[in-house]
């Protein structure tokens, strides 16, 4: 065997194995979805055993609550994403394309509040939404989500409305086109993709948040994180059912970050990185 | 000539827009910006000055008086046990996590940046913790993996001869840090990469050309290209780990004692479990605090990357 | 009728002014270059024109009307792009029909419209693609046909042969040639090549650092060139530059000094120079000639054969070096001595602030008309 050769087999096997430990706890969860409950439990751990569909079955159609909570994951998630997107997009359009002397200033200032520690304000948010009467109400967690995620989608559709080129633009303005011309017959088909990636990455710190969605809801708003987390005294007979829970629950969201993950760059460093 | 045209820097006026080309009307900016402004105006600044207006009072939301207490909410936190514990316990998560994550996260990226079969699937397992809820994570580390009994690891453990680690119980600090920094690793290995990836190829063509090995290449080359990314992976991740929360919730609820407690929780314990307004948000202070000072350093980084 | 007419135009960018007070008539179907190096500000004039830059002070005016606050699209002019600024998302028939879209146009009028345009430039068999589909020069006639199929008063290029290898750019050169004498319509064309400037123009504007520095057909420019910018600006390989002096002055002569000592007799029309004055004398390759007898001596450093052409780069006594364009056949080799020859009548001479001393015999070329009745040089 040449000397590449060798060596593309060795980094084979050594980056596969590594990326199956990384992988391992999400396997093994999986694993333990399609066992029986006392298989789940059982020592020594059994990697051989009959799958069966029963945990799906009961966590799908028999609880309730786990629909519940799962509605409102994606009523969270997709509403304050379209909320931050319909609050964001002319926002991004005028910094991107009318820039002044303050436009850096502005973004800077922005992204900053996203680095204000949730915990730091934990408490007036808490007591306003008790007094409002929003806590446990979903709508009171989803302006939460749409106001943490606002510097993230600012920032990323900027970023991407920067990339269309402005000499498209001004074509388009010698061809006649007016502001509303430009904006829906240029600029939004060519930053659909941007637009998309950033959607996907709202969506996902959305669903995986997990401080607000612990501390401001409670049976009626609760989403899947809430859900989960209820679980957190350890009950043997549970597991099986928990991992087939857990299961359903990240899986929309490892295939979005998959999906997304060179354009999740852009957002999760704030563009320090390109 | 408009107000707005005559503030467009030098250079900027390509992508602008102008009075002429708009046939004398210009889109309304100043009002597409305002929401956005107005919002997170609102969002950082009132609960802010709230939470410092409370760290100054004597409010416990199981009494009925309310007064005004001076200092004495900071004095009673920083002669507690609990918080010299929790500051030091997240210094230590945060330290530790930035450690594993960045150091095998160069070595992750480096090797993920080599051509090998199968690349695309290897990246997505490797990428997947990252996406997963930190209370699912919590779940399987805690009851399937870490559990003395009925865990993976006290199989393994049991399987050569060795006493199982009752985690939870001995080790608490270390468990949680072990999950965080499963959690975070993809994270630091994804933006390495993208560094990595964005190395000229012409520049390791020419130091393989000097007679560079992978050793000399890695710490000659790749890493001084790699510093920048690695100080951007750094502070933002610092930022978040001075918020961990979910998965003390979930696992150890910050013990036994306070052996796992960090800062973030223990506000929450004062705030929601002791209903002590006053003392939470003086805890608050002390973390927007801490923040800031990571916050002032990327803030400074990204200035220089932002471009307008 | 399309004219364009420039008064007095400024324009500064926050402090600093970039284009400092141009005035220029560019008259009904001509085909105007605007040329200069980077950074005169020539992409700017165009823009200014064009509507995509404000104006900072003066008028601009087409067909007498004053258009500063006038929307591109209303002046009635369209733009070909540097980099084609195609829509990437829309086919080439869509590129092209998308200002008609814009008007409200019926789409059976846009597609005749579009087909008209597309046939002038070869362009059905591309109809359909996307613009990644097409190869840059393809990519360059969509852009030209968009342009075409707003039937505007006045066509603007940007440098748009920039981005083209050198083959094709010789080819599209003959194209615009062609087209603008089939559309009769007026071109204004900016470009740093001057190569282009000359084969194009019916008149070429040079500028440099925002202000105009000459104005004149091509022949003009290049046998009467007004200032020391545009002799060296204009005219490939570089005119050669001397420093000298008048040693003698006459009656419409003037006697300068040559490199090796000997005298040369330009005739000047009669002005006031005085004995002793600083001159540059300036000579272009192709006029110098090797004569056995020639005022000036030197040797050959470097000897570049072209095939059709050799160019010869001579250091004469004194120090300086001097290009010599000659023909194909020439024996010269490398370190040769070799002895030079100045036409008094071809040579220019530039006073110390560079400019031109006028000349009393006028090159036959310079103030004939380039094109026929249609066409419209002064």
């Amino acid at each position: 065997m040449n000397r590449t050769l060798r060596r593309k087999a060795i980094t084979t096997v050594v980056a596969w194995i590594v990326a199956l430990l990384i992988f391992f706890p999400i396997i093994w969860m999986l694993l333990a979805s399609f066992k029986t409950e006392i298989e789940a439990v059982a020592t020594p751990p059994r990697l051989i055993f009959t799958p069966t569909l029963e945990n799906y079955r009961d966590v799908a159609f028999g609880r309730a609550n786990y629909l519940h909570c799962a509605w409102n994951s994606i009523y969270l998630s997709v509403g304050s994403t379209v909320l931050a997107l319909l609050i964001a997009v002319p926002a991004s359009y005028a910094m991107a394309f009318f820039p002044t002397r303050k436009t850096k200033d502005l973004m800077l200032w922005m992204l900053s509040t996203k680095f204000m520690p949730a915990v730091g304000v934990l408490v007036p948010i808490y007591l306003i939404f008790r007094d409002t009467g929003l806590l446990d109400v979903a709508t009171g967690l989803l302006l939460v989500y749409t106001l943490v995620n606002l510097p993230i989608v600012v920032w990323m559709l900027y970023s991407f409305f920067k990339e269309v080129p402005p000499e498209i633009l001004e074509a388009g303005r010698m061809d006649g086109a007016h502001a509303r011309d430009e904006l829906l017959l240029l600029l939004l088909p060519l930053a659909l993709p941007g637009i998309a990636s950033t959607a996907l990455l709202s969506i996902i710190l959305s669903w995986n948040e997990a401080f607000w969605s612990l501390n401001l809801t409670g049976p009626t708003a609760a989403p899947l994180t809430y859900y989960i987390a209820s679980f957190s005294s350890p009950e043997g007979l549970f597991w099986a059912k928990l991992s087939a829970a857990s299961t359903l629950a990240i899986a929309p969201i490892v295939i979005f970050g998959w999906l997304s993950q060179r354009q999740l760059v852009r957002g999760l460093t704030f563009g320090a990185v390109k | 000539m408009s107000t707005e045209a005559s503030q467009v820097p030098a250079g900027t006026a390509r992508a602008g827009w102008n009075l002429a080309a708009s046939g004398g009307r210009m889109p309304p900016i100043r009002a597409m910006k305002l929401p956005s402004i107005v919002l997170l105006v609102a969002w950082s600044v009132i609960p802010l000055a709230m939470t410092l207006w409370f760290s100054f009072q004597h409010f416990n939301l199981l009494e009925a008086e309310r007064h005004f207490s001076g200092w004495e909410n900071y004095k009673y936190l920083l002669t507690d046990d609990a918080l010299a514990a929790a500051v030091v316990n997240t210094l230590e998560l945060v330290a530790w996590v930035l450690l594993i994550t960045v150091g095998l996260g160069t070595l992750l990226a480096v090797l993920f940046d080599q051509d090998f079969w199968g690349r695309g699937p290897a990246r997505v397992l490797m990428l997947a913790p990252f996406f997963v809820m930190p209370t699912v994570s919590a779940l399987i580390w805690k009851n399937l993996l870490m559990h003395p009994v009925n865990g993976l690891f006290g199989y393994l453990m049991q399987s050569v001869g060795l006493q199982p680690i009752d985690w939870f119980a001995d080790l608490p600090l270390t468990a949680i840090i072990i999950m965080v920094a499963w959690q975070w690793l993809p994270f630091a290995t994804l933006i390495l990469l993208t560094s990595v990836q964005a190395l000229d190829p012409e520049r390791k063509e020419a130091a393989r050309m000097d007679g560079a090995g992978p050793f000399s290449m890695f710490f000659f080359i790749i890493v001084p290209h790699l510093a920048r990314s690695i100080g951007v992976v750094i502070m933002i991740e610092m930022l978040f780990l001075l918020s961990i929360f979910a998965e003390i919730f979930v696992t150890t609820s910050g013990g036994p004692g306070n052996a796992s407690t960090n800062l973030p929780f223990l506000i929450y314990r004062y705030a929601l479990l002791d209903f002590d307004v006053g003392g939470a948000s003086a805890g608050g202070v002390l973390a927007i605090i801490l923040a800031n000072i990571v916050a002032i350093f990327l803030m400074r980084s990204l200035s220089k990357s932002i471009e307008t | 009728m399309a004219t364009v007419t420039l008064k007095d135009v400024r324009k500064k960018f926050g402090d600093v002014e970039i284009i400092k007070g141009v005035s220029l008539e560019v008259l009904d179907r001509e085909f105007v270059v605007f040329v200069g190096p980077s950074g005169c500000g020539k992409s700017t004039l165009l823009r200014l024109v064009a509507g995509l830059e404000e104006i900072t002070s003066g008028d601009v005016l087409i067909d007498g009307q004053r258009v500063n606050d006038v929307s591109p699209a209303a002046r009635g002019l369209a733009m070909v792009f540097q980099s084609y600024a195609l829509y990437p998302h829309m086919s080439v028939s869509e590129n092209m029909g998308f200002s008609l879209r814009l008007a409200r146009v019926p789409r059976e009028e846009r597609a005749k419209k579009v087909m008209a345009a597309a046939r002038i430039l070869q362009l059905e068999p591309l109809l359909e693609r996307k613009p990644r589909q097409l190869s840059g020069g393809q990519r360059q006639r969509v852009a030209i046909g968009r342009a075409i199929v707003r039937n505007p008063k006045v066509f603007l290029f940007d440098e748009p042969l920039s981005n083209l290898d050198a083959a094709l750019r010789v080819q599209m050169r003959v194209e615009l040639t062609r087209l603008h004498d089939a559309l009769q319509t007026t071109m204004i064309y900016v470009t740093h090549d001057q190569v282009e400037a000359m084969t194009l123009a019916d008149k070429i504007v040079v500028l440099q650092a925002g202000v105009i520095e000459q104005v004149g057909s091509p022949m003009e420019l290049f046998h009467h060139p007004d200032n020391l910018f545009v002799a060296g600006f204009i005219g490939s390989p570089k005119m050669n530059f001397l420093r000298t002096g008048a040693r003698n002055v006459g009656e419409g002569v003037a006697r300068v000094t040559l490199p090796g000592g000997s005298e040369l007799a330009v005739p000047i029309e009669q002005g006031a120079l005085r004995e002793g004055a600083p001159l540059t004398l300036g000579v272009r390759p192709e006029h110098i000639a090797l004569a056995a007898g020639g005022q000036v001596r030197g040797e050959v450093l470097v000897v570049e054969r072209l095939g059709a052409s050799t160019l010869l780069h001579v250091r004469v006594e004194g120090g300086d070096l001097l290009t010599v364009h000659t023909d194909g056949e020439c024996p010269v080799h490398m370190h040769d001595q070799v002895a030079l020859s100045l036409p008094p009548d071809r040579v220019h001479l530039f006073d110390e602030r560079g400019q031109a001393l006028a000349r009393p015999v006028r090159h036959p070329l310079a103030d004939a008309r380039v094109r026929g009745p249609a066409g419209g040089v002064a």
